[in-house]
């Protein structure tokens, strides 16, 4: 009798501490990792036992630890690549993605610069070095310092995808490693022309127009803006309904999600 | 053993008197052990820190065979076009070699004369109080992360370069350098100083004797003296610039480009540490690109290698020359 008491005691104790250590791992994208960090936080808050933590290295290093198993939900600000969907089927993994936000690549220049818009072909030539002097394009006579994020960085494919369209970049443009670098190089060169995300855009660099739109909430979330991606989380397989993996992932659709995201600089799904 | 014992009990026979002299055979395979074990363990601890770079090497050369015998070597070593992930990539590393030689030599232009002026002074002038002071300080700079610099560099050097210098880009060739330099200083300033200081009394006082004054017997006597240690000293500093990663990642700028023309310091570079640092995230798993990366970083190994080799020569002979004196 004494004896299933304690047992009981000990089951109980042990699952409470199973419970207690309940933990939800996201790796994936440094882009969405700024609205990862700030879900993680509010979960935190809400559910004091919970385990989250958040890493934030790149889309690629995502996908390959949700093949492996090694996370819970990956972040992308990219869809799956062939090669890497096979993989994780290959493994028993079935990606599942769910759009999380829009973010939108916004063309940035130093402020005292006069260009306000450039066509997407003219912002291709001067990334593919065909124009190097900014009065090419209406502006002072004043060399082109084209400013690209790393080729491991999701922008970058972003950029590369829907601007450049096949074309290799100039050996002169120059590569930082991250999205503040980014508008920190801008901002103190005057000929200098960089791309960032649209939540790392302020008053200290001027936004260009792209075709004509600029980039905006609106114009993101409704794709008329020409460089628009959607960012990812993906699961194994659609998430246990009320499971926290699920509550996470779906967690962008509540209203104070959508404040989350829109605080970080990208624009939520829906209007609220 | 018995040796031992008897030395011991000769120190202190009040307290080892209740020793036996002869020890049991127990006592005596125990103590075999226990010299022979602490032996080996200590044998495998520092095998293990040269395991680690053996199988570092290994590694990296495994990792890179898949490049290195399907691509042409001669094409990776010479051409400029370096496009790892383009429709058709294309694998040149002679930019990024350029890069990385070209940073570091001058990041040694400016780092060497400095470098060694202020061994001299730290040795030679001022006063041994001093030195202690200001050695340490020299020291200190090696103890600040890469990262704080390669910040200095971005935020700092860069717009006042573009403002002072009129540089259209202030993350460039010279940018890097002169971060490098700095960090090279303190290996420079100290193995310098360690082997113009360790000449000795005797030798100065001799030629001050001849008549030589303080110019001449620094000059002409100390620095050939210590010529070995100042080069091992400068391949070191090399070493330092050459295998650095984050400064030059932050403050090069990162374009594939060999500077037209050579002298401009001005115009962004690239070196094979940037390369490697910033492609291996998103070079997928077994790609030739992923491959390639590694190849740099055999190239990068020899090169390293090479300078530690010669740096080992010369300060083997800055000893030597040491005992004969």
């Amino acid at each position: 009798m004494k004896t299933t008491l304690i047992g009981m005691v000990l089951l109980s104790l042990t699952l409470g501490a199973v419970r207690q250590a309940e933990t939800l791992q996201i790796e994936g994208s440094t882009t969405v990792g700024p609205i990862a960090d700030t879900f993680a936080e509010y979960f935190k808050s809400v559910y004091p036992s919970l385990d989250i933590t958040v890493k934030k290295t790149g889309s690629g290093d995502g996908a390959a630890a949700l093949i492996d198993g090694r996370c819970d939900v990956a972040t992308m600000s990219r869809f799956m690549k062939d090669k890497e969907f096979k993989d994780a089927v290959g493994n028993g993994i079935y990606p599942v993605a769910h759009v999380v936000a829009m973010d939108g690549v916004c063309v940035i220049v130093h402020p005292s610069n006069p260009v306000k818009a450039l066509t997407k072909d003219q912002i291709r030539d001067i990334y593919a070095g065909k124009i190097k002097n900014w009065n090419q394009v209406g502006g002072p006579s004043m060399p082109v310092v084209p400013i690209s994020r790393d080729t491991s960085s999701g922008t970058y494919e972003t950029f590369e995808k829907l601007v450049m369209s096949k074309q290799a970049m100039a050996p002169g443009v120059e590569y930082v490693n991250s999205n503040p670098q980014a508008h920190a190089r801008v901002k103190t060169t005057r000929g200098a022309i960089g791309y960032v995300g649209l939540g790392f855009v302020d008053t200290s660099v001027r936004v260009l127009k792209m075709d004509g739109i600029l980039p905006s909430r609106q114009t993101i979330a409704s794709g008329t803006y020409p460089v628009t991606r959607p960012l990812f989380m993906f699961t194994n397989g659609y998430p246990k309904l009320g499971s926290m993996v699920h509550k996470f992932c779906t967690f962008h659709l509540t209203e104070k999600g959508q404040e989350l995201v829109e605080a970080k600089g990208f624009v939520p799904l829906t209007n609220y | 053993m018995n040796d031992d014992t008897s030395l011991t009990l000769t120190l202190e026979p009040a307290a080892d008197a209740h020793r036996p002299l002869v020890l049991t055979p127990g006592q005596d395979l125990s103590g075999f052990l226990a010299a022979h074990l602490g032996r080996a363990a200590l044998f495998v601890i520092t095998c293990s820190s040269v395991l680690a770079v053996l199988l570092i090497l290994v590694f990296v050369i495994y990792r890179s065979v898949a490049f290195l015998t399907s691509y042409n070597i001669v094409e990776f070593l010479t051409d400029k076009a370096w496009y790892p992930t383009a429709e058709s990539p294309n694998f040149g590393a002679l930019t990024l070699i350029v890069g990385s030689l070209y940073v570091s030599v001058a990041a040694l232009v400016f780092a060497v004369p400095v470098g060694i002026l202020a061994a001299i002074f730290l040795s030679d002038v001022v006063s041994w109080k001093v030195r202690n002071v200001i050695k340490p300080i020299v020291e200190i700079l090696a103890a600040i992360p890469s990262v704080a610099y390669g910040f200095f560099a971005v935020l700092v050097l860069a717009p006042w370069m573009q403002k002072t210098f009129g540089f259209t880009t202030g993350t460039n060739a010279l940018n890097a350098a002169l971060i490098l330099a700095v960090m090279a200083l303190p290996t420079i300033i100290s193995v310098a100083e360690d082997s113009i200081s360790a000449l000795g009394r005797e030798l100065r006082e001799a030629s001050y004797s001849l008549g030589a004054t303080r110019m001449e017997t620094t000059l002409r006597v100390v620095m050939p003296a210590a010529h070995s240690g100042i080069i091992a000293a400068v391949v070191l500093g090399m070493m330092r610039a050459i295998g650095e990663t984050m400064v030059v990642w932050m403050a090069s700028g990162n374009a594939t480009q060999i500077p037209q023309p050579w002298w401009d310091l001005s115009l962004s570079i690239r070196t094979m540490t940037a390369t490697i640092a910033g492609e291996m995230g998103e070079a997928p798993e077994g790609s030739a690109h992923r491959s390639a990366l590694f190849a740099v970083g055999v190239l990068l190994l020899v090169m390293t290698f090479g300078l530690n080799i010669v740096s080992e020569y010369f300060l083997t002979r800055a000893k030597k020359a040491l005992g004969k004196s």
